[in-house]
Formats: structure tokens, sequence, C-alpha cells
């Protein structure tokens, strides 16, 4: 599956992003279920707020974090998140 | 003994509270006890917040509101008010039955976040018959007031063989509720459903059948319902990692306060589960017999102790051990490396001979609660 360069993403509205105190990680939760996340994958979710494209988000974390070349792990991600249902896809603009 | 041997103690992530046993319902596979009508001494509402906020303090994050059905609690808005504040992401387990558009309503207002309703049947008929109650009809209606109020509504429809036959109606009947998500729940063979066990347990080729009809509908649904598929782990050859490993993720807390590492626990000989009502949450975590008994591998036995498989299934369910062997530091028998494994065996071959299928059902009430609770004597074995 190949992420469409047009496509802006956003965090699914039936999931819910949350920093967790005691585990010390960012964590989705939905209906039973839990899934403990990287602190790379919640900085890319974090962004995901339905006004940017794959470019506009790598762009954003590679400024985020003053480093460059993050177009493969981010894609790669994306794609994950999107077969997991924790991100929505919509046409851009 | 806290801590004893060189496991670490992971946080509880999941609080499961069993708000009563009380519920309109009467099904035969009913996981609570079977002597659930000896125990009917309900926690108040202080104890109840104050087991929330306990359990997230220690790292709960997922909670289920389960029974019974906890709709029979006056106090549940309050308990999910107090939950979605402290930051749990909070599931009422419900029979859907009596629940009205204005309950939904002031749960969604509390901070409910979702609703998981279950089905008995798609068959109006069955569903009623296995229910003791009629609620189809109510059930459905349920279903779309969920979905109308912005819940993620999950249907749960436990599988047996009164019931089996129906995997592609029952499917359909999810599509057709527009369910976000679909919990096939194979029974697991504790309480009301281990006393009914000859009359629910398919036979291994309605079982395939079934299981393949499912896993067909999974993937052709994939993005628009999720499905969760429970094994039956009867047919399987290994275990299952029953509570992702005792005392590391799961806390149940029972109606009456009880505080088990194993939804079945209170039912393990000398195990002497902590209640709520004299412990706090952290000491029944960290420092407690029971919840410290089966942690990490020090009490495992062979097959077990020397297995490769030992860190992914645990040895498999504790209570299913004594259960079915009457020894819990046994190996599950459902594991195919047990020298048990012959008990599960001869279950699988009295479904498939079929002889005692048609039997009459014991439905799980008050009055049949009772009458077990004084007559039954301890029993072991598949037989």
């Amino acid at each position: 599956m190949a992420l469409d360069p047009h496509s802006v993403f956003q965090f699914s509205p039936t999931h819910r992003l949350q920093w967790e105190e005691t585990q010390q990680k960012h964590v989705i939760l939905y209906p039973e279920g839990l899934v403990e996340l990287s602190d790379s994958a919640a900085e890319i979710l974090k962004m995901c707020d339905g006004t940017r494209d794959v470019s506009e988000l790598v762009t954003a974390l590679e400024n985020k974090f003053e480093t460059t070349g993050l177009m493969d792990d981010v894609a790669e991600f994306l794609e994950a998140a999107l077969h997991n249902g924790w991100i929505r896809e919509h046409s851009h603009h | 003994m806290a801590g004893s041997g060189s496991t670490p103690i992971t946080n509880p992530r999941w609080l499961l509270a069993e708000l009563t046993y009380r519920c309109p319902l009467q099904c035969p596979y009913c996981s609570n006890p079977v002597d659930f009508a000896s125990h009917l001494d309900e926690l108040g509402t202080e104890d109840w917040l104050r087991v929330l906020s306990e359990a997230r303090a220690m790292g709960a994050v997922q909670l289920g509101f389960s029974g019974g059905e906890p709709l029979t609690r006056p106090d549940l808005p309050i308990l999910a008010r107090h939950a979605r504040q402290l930051g749990y992401y909070t599931n009422l387990i419900t029979s859907g039955h009596a629940l009205t558009e204005d309950r939904i309503v002031e749960l969604k207002e509390a901070g409910l976040d979702h609703i998981q309703i279950s089905i008995q049947s798609p068959e109006k008929t069955l569903n009623d018959r296995l229910a003791g109650t009629e609620s189809f009809e109510n059930k459905k209606a349920v279903a779309a007031l969920v979905k109308k109020h912005g819940y993620p509504m999950v249907l749960c429809v436990v599988i047996h063989r009164q019931n089996i036959h129906q995997m592609r109606e029952i499917l359909e009947m999810a599509v057709e509720l527009q369910a976000d998500y679909l919990e096939l729940a194979n029974t697991q063979y504790y309480g009301w459903a281990q006393l009914n066990r000859a009359q629910l347990l398919p036979t291994r080729a309605q079982f395939e059948e079934a299981e393949a009809i499912a896993q067909d509908y999974k993937v052709r649904l994939h993005g628009r319902m999720k499905i969760y598929y429970v094994i039956p782990d009867y047919y399987e050859n290994r275990p299952k990692a029953c509570m992702n490993g005792w005392g590391t993720t799961f806390l149940t807390i029972a109606p009456d306060g009880l505080a088990l590492p194993c939804h079945a626990a209170r039912e393990l000989p000398g195990l002497n589960c902590p209640n709520v009502r004299d412990m706090s949450i952290q000491d029944i975590w960290l420092h407690s017999e029971a919840f410290n008994r089966f942690r990490g591998e020090d009490w495992m036995r062979e097959p077990c102790r020397s297995c490769p498989e030992r860190s992914r299934d645990f040895g498999g369910c504790r209570c299913q051990a004594f259960m079915l062997t009457g020894d819990m530091q046994a190996t599950d028998p459902v594991c195919g490396l047990s020298p048990e494994r012959g008990v599960i065996d001869r279950v699988i071959a009295a479904a498939e001979c079929g002889a005692l299928k048609d039997q009459p059902l014991t439905f799980r009430n008050t009055r049949n609660s009772r009458t077990l609770a004084a007559t039954r004597v301890p029993r072991s074995g598949g037989g």
C-alpha cells in the first residue's frame, strides 16, 4: 500500500492518544485495546492533525528534531497506522 | 515476599470492575462463579471511587465496568465520571437490556468512552431462550442508539454449540447494525459455562467451519469492522497466555471487593485473595500473597519449567489447571505437552459423540446459584 502524496492525515476520532505518567510513554486507547508507543511514533501521531500531507509531516518533524532523511521511516509508520485504524486519510484541501 | 526472585513487578494496565453479580439475563455460559449468590454484599460507591483512584495511580488505564449487569448500579454515572477525570479509557460491558436513550446520553456526558453490547444469537427465539429473558428487539434498538450518540459500538457474541451454526448470520447482523467492532468469543469454560460444558462445547468440525467463515469476513471487512476472534482453547495445542501473565497486567475487582489476579481465582484453594475493604490497591498488587503466588516462573514444574515457550504462555491458566486437574500448579491441561491432556481429549470426544448435547441447560440465576452452592461438592476432572 503506497501513500497518496495528496492525502492529509488525522488521528482517529474513535481512538485516544494519551501520555501515561506511570509508564513514561504515550499510549493509544480504543475499545478494550491499548498500544504503547515509542517516542518517535507518538511524535508522528501528534502531528496528524488533519492539515498535513506526508511531505509536510516529514518537514515538520525534521524541523522539530533538527534532522533530515525521515521520509522512509515516517511513510512506513503512516502506512502501519492507517492499517491499524489509528489515523484516517482525507483528500487535500 | 513482594518481588521475590528475579521477576520485576510491572504496573497493572487493565482494571476490570465487576460492579455487581445482579443481572436480568440468565446466560448459561456466564463466567461468573456458580456460587455468586453467596457473594452479594456489594462494595459501595465510596469504595469504588477509591479503588478507581488507587488503581489509576498504579498505572491502570483501561477500565471495564462489568458484572453481572453494571447498569443495575445507580451510581454508574458517578463512577464513569470519576474514571474519565482520572484519565481512564472507560468500557461499559453490558447486556444492553433496558439501556434507555436517556441513560446513554447521561453516560456520554459523564465521559464513558465505549459501550459493548452482548447479543446471544441473530435469531430472536434463540437469543431470548439463551438470555432467559425476552431481550432481542430491545438489544438491537440499543445498538442503534449507541451508534447514534457517537460511541464506538462493539457487539459481543459468545459462541458455543447452540449458536455456532449461525456464524454467517451473526456476522451479517453485525454488518447490518454497523458495529465498529465485533467480538466473537468462543466460550471459555469457567463458572456456569463449565457447568454446562457438555451442551456448549462444539465439535471440532463445527468449530473449524465457523472459524473459516469468521476469518473470511475478517479479511473482507477490513477497515470497516474490526473482528476480535477469541479462540476456544480446548481445540488448541498450547494454552492461552492467561491474563498476559499472573499479576503483570490485569486486576479484577469482584462485586464484594475481592481482588483477583484471574477472573476465576476466587475458587483456588488457599490462595486467600485480598479484599479492597482491607488493603489498598498498591498493597494488593505489590505485596499480597495471592498476586505474588504465580508471578514469574519460580512456581513452575515440568514440563513448563524447562519449556522454551514458558515465557509466551506462562503455563496457561492456573484456574483452568485447578478446575481440570485438581492442582493449580499443574501445566494447563490444554497444552499438548501436559501429561493430563487426556482430560481435554475426553471432553472433545464426548462432544463428538454428542450424547449430552441436548441435556437441559442450567441457567445462571440466583435460585440455581443457591441450590448449587448448597449441594455441590468440589469436583475435578473432565468427565
